[in-house]
C-alpha cells in the first residue's frame, strides 16, 4: 500500500464517565486523504466530527490510533495544519490585517515587517477585504470575520487545511459568496482541505469526496462518496450538472434513513461509493424535481 | 433647540452645587455679637472663638490662599498642601507599584495553573479581608521605620485586587484564542505575551483601578497613625490645631486627587479594552 498524504488509522475517542460506563464516541476510524484533495465530512450532531478534526489539528488527543501526515505522526498542533474555526477565533484586539500578520509572522519569523505585511494584505485582498484591512473584528460582519479567518489560514500556507463548519453561523447569501471565494483560493493554492459541514449542497459544491458518518455513540465513517462533477463548479449552475440531484438524494437519504444503522465495514475504512456509477441514473429528471424538504424523505426518520 | 445631555447634566450639577453651598452658607451664619464682650473674651483679645463649621466662603478663601502657594515649608507643623499631597502620592505609588510588580506575575502564574490556583486560594481568602491597618503594628516592629511601614500597608492593601483579577483574567481567556496560539506553534512565552496578556489586560486593569482606589483610601488612615507628613497627617494635625477650614479643604483635596488617580487608570483601561 502506497503512503497517502494523510493516513488515519484505528482512531478512537472514549470519554470516561462517572458511572464507569465509558462513552465511546467513535472507534476504529480509518481513512486517507490525497494531496490536493478537498474532503467534506457530514454527520449528525454528536457523532464526533469536530473531535476528529481537532485530532487532525493536534488540539485533541485520540484515545487510540494514529494520524500520520507526510510520513510523520501528528503530535500536538503545528503550522503545517491550518485551522478555520467555526466561531472565527480572531484576536479581537488586533485589526484584520493584524490577525493575518499574526499567523504569517508565526510561520516565517525571519521575514521583514514589510514582507509580512504585503503577504498578509495579499491574502486579505484575495477574500475581498481590501477595504477593511484596518478594521477590528468587532467592526466586521460575521461573513467578513470568517473571511479574515480563512485568509489567515491560507496565508500561512499549511499542508493541510482544517475547516470546522466555517459557514455554520452565516446567512445563506453570505455563505454562497464565501463558498465561491473559498473554492477560488483553494484552486489557486492547491492545498489539501478537510471540512466539516451540515450542508449537503455545500459539500457537493466543494468536495472531491464526502465522508458520511453514522450516528454516535460508536460512530464510524460509513461511506466515502466520490463527487463526480467536473470543476470548475459554479454555485449557481452546479445543480444543472447531470447526476447532481441523484448525488444529493443519495446523501440526504443516508442522513435521514441510514445514519442510524451500524455500517458494515471491513477494517475501519469507509466503503467507497460513487452513486453516479454504482447506481446508474434511473430517472434523473424525476429525481431532479425531488427536494430535500420533501416530506416523503423524512417520513422514516 | 434642546441642549445635549452632557450640557443639561452640567447645568444641573452647577445648580445642585449652588443650592447645596448656599444652604451650607446660610446654615452656619455667624452668630450675632450679643452685647459687649465677656471678660474672658476680652482676655483672649476678642479672638475668633466661634465653635462652628466654617461657611463655604471661608473655605474657598482659605483654599485660594493655600493653592496659590502650595509648596511652602515653614517647619513640621506648617507645610503647603502640595508638599503634603506629594508625600502621600509618593507613598501610595511606591507601595502600589511594588504590589503590581509582584501581583501581576504571580497572578499570571496562578491563573495559568489550576493547581497553583487551588493551592494559593486559601491563603488569599484569609489574607484578603484583613484590614490593611491591622498590619501596622507588625510592620512598625519588623521594619522599624514609620515611613516604610506606611508604604508596606499600601503594598499589602493594593496587592489583593490586582492578584485576584489577574488570576481570574488569565484563567478565563477564551480557549479559542489559546487554540489559535497553539495551532500557530507559539512558544509558551510568546503565547503569554501575545495572546493571554492582551486578552486578560482589561480584567487586570480593572484590578489595578480597584487597587489604586483602595490605596488612596488607606493612605489617609495610615498617615494619621504614623504622622509626620502626608495628607492624612495634615487632616489630623489641622484638627488638633482646630483649623476646620484646613480640614474641609484637605478633605476636598483628597477627593480631587483620588478622582484624578481613578481617571488616569480609567484612561489606561480604555487603551487595552477591546470589543468582542
Amino acid at each position: 500500500m502506497s503512503h497517502a498524504f494523510l493516513e488515519v488509522s484505528g482512531l478512537s475517542k472514549v470519554y470516561p464517565t462517572k458511572d464507569g460506563n465509558d462513552l465511546t464516541v467513535y472507534e476504529g476510524v480509518d481513512f486517507t486523504l490525497e494531496k490536493g484533495e478537498f474532503v467534506c465530512i457530514i454527520g449528525h450532531s454528536g457523532c464526533g466530527k469536530s473531535t476528529i478534526l481537532n485530532t487532525l489539528a493536534g488540539l485533541d488527543e485520540p484515545t487510540a490510533g494514529a494520524v500520520v501526515m507526510n510520513g510523520k505522526e501528528v503530535r500536538g498542533p503545528s503550522l503545517q495544519r491550518g485551522v478555520v474555526f467555526q466561531n472565527y477565533s480572531l484576536l479581537p484586539w488586533m485589526s484584520a490585517l493584524g490577525n493575518v500578520e499574526f499567523g504569517v509572522r508565526a510561520r516565517w519569523p525571519d521575514w521583514s515587517k514589510s514582507k509580512v505585511r504585503d503577504h498578509s494584505a495579499h491574502f486579505l485582498e484575495m477574500v475581498g477585504l481590501k477595504q477593511a484591512l484596518h478594521r477590528k473584528p468587532s467592526e466586521l460582519s460575521g461573513g467578513m470575520r470568517q473571511r479574515v479567518s480563512i485568509a489567515r489560514a491560507f496565508a500561512t500556507q499549511p499542508d493541510l487545511l482544517l475547516l470546522d463548519e466555517p459557514f455554520g453561523a452565516l446567512d445563506a447569501l453570505t455563505r454562497g459568496v464565501i463558498q465561491q471565494e473559498l473554492m477560488k483560493i483553494w484552486s489557486e493554492t492547491q492545498q489539501t482541505a478537510f471540512m466539516i459541514t451540515h450542508d449537503v449542497d455545500e459539500a457537493i459544491l466543494l468536495s472531491d469526496r464526502i465522508f458520511l458518518m453514522s450516528n454516535g455513540p460508536n460512530a464510524a465513517i460509513a461511506e466515502a462518496v466520490t463527487v463526480d462533477i467536473p470543476r470548475p463548479r459554479q454555485r449557481t449552475t452546479i445543480f444543472q450538472q447531470p447526476g447532481y440531484y441523484q448525488l444529493r438524494n443519495y446523501l440526504v437519504d443516508f442522513l435521514v434513513n441510514r445514519s442510524e444503522d451500524k455500517p458494515d465495514l471491513q477494517s475501519g475504512a469507509p466503503n467507497a461509493v460513487n452513486p453516479l456509477v454504482d447506481q446508474p441514473p434511473e430517472t434523473t429528471t424525476a429525481a431532479g424535481g425531488a427536494d430535500v424538504n420533501n416530506p416523503q424523505l423524512a417520513v422514516n426518520h | 433647540m434642546i441642549a445635549s445631555m452632557p450640557l443639561r447634566a452640567a447645568i444641573l450639577s452647577v445648580v445642585m452645587a449652588v443650592v447645596l453651598l448656599g444652604a451650607w452658607e446660610l446654615a452656619v451664619e455667624q452668630p450675632e455679637q450679643s452685647g459687649a464682650m465677656s471678660e474672658y473674651e476680652m482676655l483672649m483679645g476678642g479672638a475668633d472663638q466661634e465653635a462652628r463649621v466654617p461657611p463655604p466662603s471661608d473655605v474657598f478663601t482659605h483654599a485660594w490662599n493655600e493653592l496659590s502657594d502650595p509648596f511652602y515649608d515653614k517647619g513640621p507643623n506648617d507645610k503647603g498642601i502640595g508638599i503634603q499631597l506629594a508625600y502621600s502620592l509618593y507613598r501610595v505609588l511606591a507601595g502600589y507599584i511594588m504590589a503590581a510588580i509582584i501581583a501581576i506575575p504571580v497572578g499570571f502564574l496562578v491563573g495559568m495553573s489550576p493547581l497553583m490556583y487551588n493551592a494559593l486560594n486559601p491563603f488569599i481568602q484569609v489574607l484578603r479581608p484583613i484590614s490593611p491597618l491591622a498590619w501596622m503594628p507588625l510592620a512598625l516592629f519588623i521594619i522599624q521605620d514609620s515611613e516604610t511601614s506606611a508604604i508596606f500597608v499600601i503594598f499589602i492593601c493594593s496587592i489583593w485586587p490586582m492578584l485576584i483579577n489577574t488570576a481570574f483574567g488569565v484563567a478565563n481567556v477564551r480557549q479559542d484564542w489559546v487554540n489559535v496560539a497553539r495551532t500557530h506553534e507559539l512558544s509558551h512565552l510568546r503565547t503569554a505575551f501575545q495572546v493571554i496578556l492582551p486578552a486578560a489586560a482589561p480584567t487586570i486593569l480593572t484590578g489595578m483601578r480597584i487597587s489604586i482606589g483602595i490605596a488612596w483610601l488607606v493612605i489617609v488612615a495610615a498617615e494619621m497613625l504614623v504622622g509626620g507628613t502626608g495628607i492624612g497627617y495634615y487632616v489630623w494635625n489641622e484638627w488638633n490645631n482646630l483649623d476646620l477650614n484646613s480640614v474641609i479643604f484637605s478633605i476636598i483635596m483628597i477627593g480631587c486627587v483620588g478622582m484624578l488617580l481613578d481617571l488616569a487608570l480609567a484612561k489606561a483601561q480604555k487603551l487595552v479594552e477591546y470589543d468582542e
